[in-house]
């Protein structure tokens, strides 16, 4: 394996020991500027985009791209930058306006570095890069979105339109230096193929349904043919859909829709929310949060993991976090800043943006699988089955949730008929311990995960 | 300016490059976008942040088809590299003729006496300190405040192959303050946040614009806070609803802007599509974009693909005249370029997207449009919508509303959604206030994964029916 080969265009793969090299780099220079401490992020990437619609080619993209971050400490004090200029005139300059810029903000003791025995001393292998993504050029690239979308098509004559097909490819390296006592760096690749079909219904609506199929192997992508085919069984599914009378329901949450809700947690059970006092779970670790059927982890230690990650964006090491077991709060998330507002320890969950200081994110975000055969959670005399949530509406600091909500009403245990223009609500807190059925169908394709899974009941707001 | 050195025959060299294998057209957007951003928290500035990126998006077009690429080096031979790369939409054709750049010449909506980039730090930080201080002051059960400012630069020039050659200094200014209200112990404990904010094509003079002093903006966060913390729950169903003026264009923004983006109305992926001159709202709404509003933050002298800002009416007295367009649909349907043509950054394509889109002023009293309500909701402040182009719906977050029982606002209401049709909500716009107001709000419209800024407004209006997704049934 060669990592100094060029991809077809010429441009040069992201490295991530150059990037290591160059985040070094910029350390010594920022230390040299009178810096008391650094942190340097260094991301390089290439993305090829292609899309296909009704046969023809639509969209060819094609870049990389690479930029470094940068947190200064000087006297307590913090700036965080950016910059994409490499010259060595230029990061000598940077350096220095950092430091400068720290003087702007006031002394806070628990923006320092974190300890240097709190850093990452080994990285695990998490198996984020396959070597034949790329091979997957633009070429390969069009003829699976042609593919998919003409397989699409082809089903049912009600599909008369089609907002495409799309291919995504995604290359890249990142490094992170601190002067704590960490220097790493990682490279991963992923891809993604998505068919999106249209179908013209009555009144001059149109509905459309989407599937997809997301990795970070070339062989996790699976059969265009069968993504588009897939997409048009939901498409076509969507036909005739009508809003239901107001009222309260049982509501199963598809793995798709249900990921939403299980995103949300993520902001609720930060610990920058909680020394923010704008977390309704405030108070509340020991305590029952959900159903005990409910089981949530933060891992970003799983193979081929999309969000998977050896060292959090501090340089401290990866480690799997229960959040919630049984249905009862085990603990916050922390960064180390937040970890120290709160008088705890960092649980590695700190995620860094170049753009951004040190915050606390999610890795793979996960709502365990259940036991329930996932066909099973339709079981009821009525019941409504979501498939697609729209719109923004939870308010982290009570709890309260509300969303738009499409998908299918369900009676003596069959999909009725199509469903749309509705809302779901409930307090986030009665959600969740209202969950009675938790599906055994994880869906992993994206970094928050779930199974179908089932709320006994919620208000339903429609006709 | 930073872009001075990108002079006519570079950019022919380029245009060159990229119409190399046979493209019909090809545009270069440079870009140089500076910003920092200063953030008070529990009353200390905890950090500052300050950044620039640089680049070059280039693109080619063969009929429908998009080449597009990108460099965030601007030596020629990273340049004419994404200039090959972006010409590969094309496989065979005739090499270009010469090209003959014109720069394109355009008014100045926001002209700024002097760039916040040039003010010091501590005066920003001042600002922030006054906002902090007039929320805390509000009232006693603010337990918690932030206010945060960023200002952005963005120097942007357009080249296009057929000739245009457009230069924008485009600044923005951002401020916004959180609150959070708590009230009582232990589990009783009611806690809230509020949030107010606003935005604007400005220096630091916009601080001096009614409303937007720091001290307003704190005691607005404030307000909303304790106000919110006796909300009661939201009814369910469908309702009679009056929306406020200004936030309240979120509404046209989701239930007929993004249908009226001509991207959508050409792939006929809209169910707005092939529908000009067709009645699609009440006779009472006529519905304009306009990206020449002076200093708003959806203005533009010049959109990314070298056209300058206009206003279109898109909608007026309830008949749809016309889409919003970007080059390659005005070529589709034969039209002349709207100005609506925008982008991220240079790592982006451009797309048919919004600028300022309001609903015009009607004939009515607000007061009287209240009172005309036996029950319903007034909505006032929103956090945000979203809209399936296909099928119409639309969904938009409240933030502030009330409930109406008999002509008066009464309790307010915990957080909800309205959810409604686009066509179908427009046409059961039954009143029209006289009240029209442009919204300050710092308002960012996503499409395709791109966010640009954005302005929206309304008078008060009144919906005869709208789903209020709220817990309670009536």
């Amino acid at each position: 394996m060669s990592v100094a080969r060029l991809e077809p265009t010429g441009r040069r793969l992201p490295d991530p020991k150059s990037c290591q090299r160059l985040a070094e780099q910029m350390l010594a220079l920022t230390l040299k500027a009178g810096a008391d401490g650094a942190e340097v992020l260094v991301r390089d990437g290439t993305e090829l985009e292609v899309k296909i619609r009704l046969g023809e080619t639509e969209l060819i993209k094609e870049a990389g791209s690479r930029a470094l971050g940068l947190r200064v400490l000087k006297d307590s004090r913090s700036a965080v930058t950016y910059t994409s200029d490499f010259t060595p005139a230029a990061m000598e300059q940077f350096a220095r306006e950092s430091v400068e810029l720290a003087a702007l903000s006031e002394p806070d003791p628990a923006g320092e570095l974190p300890a240097r025995e709190e850093m990452a001393r080994e990285l695990p292998e998490l198996d984020l890069w396959d070597e034949s993504v790329l091979s997957l050029d633009v070429a390969e690239g069009l003829r699976r979105a042609r593919a998919g979308e003409a397989a699409a098509m082809k089903v049912d004559k009600r599909i008369t339109n089609s907002d495409g097909a799309v291919f995504g490819r995604s290359v890249g390296a990142s490094a992170f230096a601190t002067s704590a006592g960490f220097s790493g760096s990682a490279r991963g690749t992923h891809v993604s193929f998505a068919v999106e079909p249209i179908c013209d219904d009555a009144d001059g609506k149109k509905r459309n349904g989407v599937y997809w199929s997301a990795s970070r192997f070339a062989s996790g992508l699976g059969d265009p043919e069968a993504i588009g085919l897939e997409a048009a069984r939901r498409t076509l599914a969507k036909l005739g859909a009508r809003k239901i009378p107001t009222g309260a329901a049982p509501v199963v949450f598809s793995p798709e829709a249900g990921r939403g809700l299980v995103g949300q947690l993520a902001g609720v059970l930060s610990g920058g929310a909680l020394w923010r006092r704008s977390t309704y779970l405030a108070g509340r670790e020991g305590t029952a949060v959900a159903s005990p059927l409910c089981e949530l982890v933060d891992d970003p230690l799983i193979r081929r993991g999309p969000g998977s990650r050896a060292y959090d964006g501090e340089g401290l090491a990866s480690r799997t976090n229960v959040l919630v077991s049984e249905g009862i709060l085990r603990t916050f998330l922390c960064d180390v800043y937040a970890a120290r507002k709160l008088g705890r320890r960092s649980t590695g969950s700190a995620t860094r943006a170049i753009g951004g200081g040190p915050h606390v994110g999610v890795s793979n975000l996960i709502l365990r699988a259940g036991r329930t055969p996932a066909a099973e959670l339709e079981r009821l005399d009525r019941a409504l089955y979501v498939t697609d949530l729209m719109g923004f509406g939870f308010n982290a600091a009570t709890g309260d949730y509300s969303q738009g909500a499409g998908g299918f009403w369900i009676e003596r245990g069959e999909r009725a008929f199509p469903v749309t223009e509705i809302t779901v609500s409930a307090s986030f807190d009665d959600l969740w311990k209202r969950v009675d059925a938790v599906g055994d169908d994880l869906d992993t394709r994206s970094s928050v995960q779930c199974p179908t899974f089932r709320v006994s009941e919620m208000m339903i707001a429609g006709s | 300016m930073i872009l001075d050195g990108i002079d006519a025959t570079l950019a022919e060299r380029l245009l060159a490059a990229a119409l190399g294998s046979g493209g019909d057209y090809a545009d270069l957007y440079f870009e140089h976008r500076s910003g920092a951003d200063f953030v008070l928290e529990d009353g200390r500035v905890r950090t500052v942040g300050r950044g620039v990126t640089l680049g070059l998006g280039v693109r080619v077009l063969r009929g429908d088809a998009t080449g597009y690429a990108y460099t965030e080096e601007l030596a020629e031979d990273r340049m004419l590299e994404a200039a090959r790369t972006a010409a590969q939409i094309a496989s065979s054709g005739a090499a270009p003729g010469p090209i003959s750049i014109q720069p394109v010449v355009l008014a100045d909506r926001y002209p700024v006496s002097q760039p916040t980039e040039a003010r010091a730090g501590a005066d920003k930080i001042a600002l922030l300190r006054r906002a902090d201080a007039a929320a805390r002051a509000f009232d006693p059960r603010i337990v918690r405040v932030e206010a945060s400012l960023a200002e952005e630069q963005r120097e942007m020039l357009v080249v296009t192959s057929d000739g245009r050659l457009a230069r924008d200094s485009q600044p923005m200014i951002r401020f916004g303050v959180s609150a959070v209200a708590e009230e009582g112990e232990g589990a009783g404990r009611q806690r809230q946040v509020g949030r107010s904010g606003g935005a604007g094509r400005f220096g630091l003079e916009f601080f001096a614009r009614s409303g937007q002093s720091p001290e307003e903006q704190g005691r607005e966060a404030a307000r909303l806070a304790i106000g919110m913390l006796h909300a009661v729950e939201a009814p369910a169903g469908p309702m009679e609803v009056v929306l406020g003026a200004g936030e309240s264009g979120i509404l046209l923004h989701e239930a007929v802007g993004h249908g009226l983006e001509a991207d959508f109305a050409r792939k006929r992926t809209s169910n707005y599509a092939d529908r000009i001159g067709q009645p699609v709202a009440s006779s009472l709404c006529t519905v304009v974009d306009d990206g020449t509003v002076d200093n708003a933050r959806g203005s533009i002298n010049v959109d990314d693909e070298g056209n300058p800002g206009r206003r279109n009416v898109l909608i007026e007295n309830g008949v749809l005249v016309g889409y919003m367009q970007d080059r390659l649909s005005s070529k589709h349907f034969g039209l002349a370029p709207s100005g609506n043509g925008r982008r991220q950054s240079f790592r982006h394509e451009p797309l048919p997207r919004m600028t300022n889109t309001f609903l015009a002023p009607g004939q009515d009293d607000p007061e009287e449009i209240i009172k005309s309500v036996t029950r319903g909701v007034y909505a006032k402040r929103f956090a945000g919508g979203q809209v399936n182009i296909s099928n119409g719906d639309f969904v938009f977050a409240l933030t502030e509303s009330y409930l109406i029982e008999d002509g008066k606002l009464t309790a307010p209401l915990k957080g909800t959604n309205l959810i409604g049709n686009g066509p179908e909500v427009l046409r059961n716009v039954t009143m029209l206030g006289s009240d029209f107001e442009l919204s300050q709000g710092t308002w960012t419209c996503g499409k395709d994964g791109q966010s640009v800024p954005v302005g929206i407004g309304t008078p008060t209006m009144k919906i005869k029916e709208i789903t209020v997704g709220g817990t309670k049934t009536r």
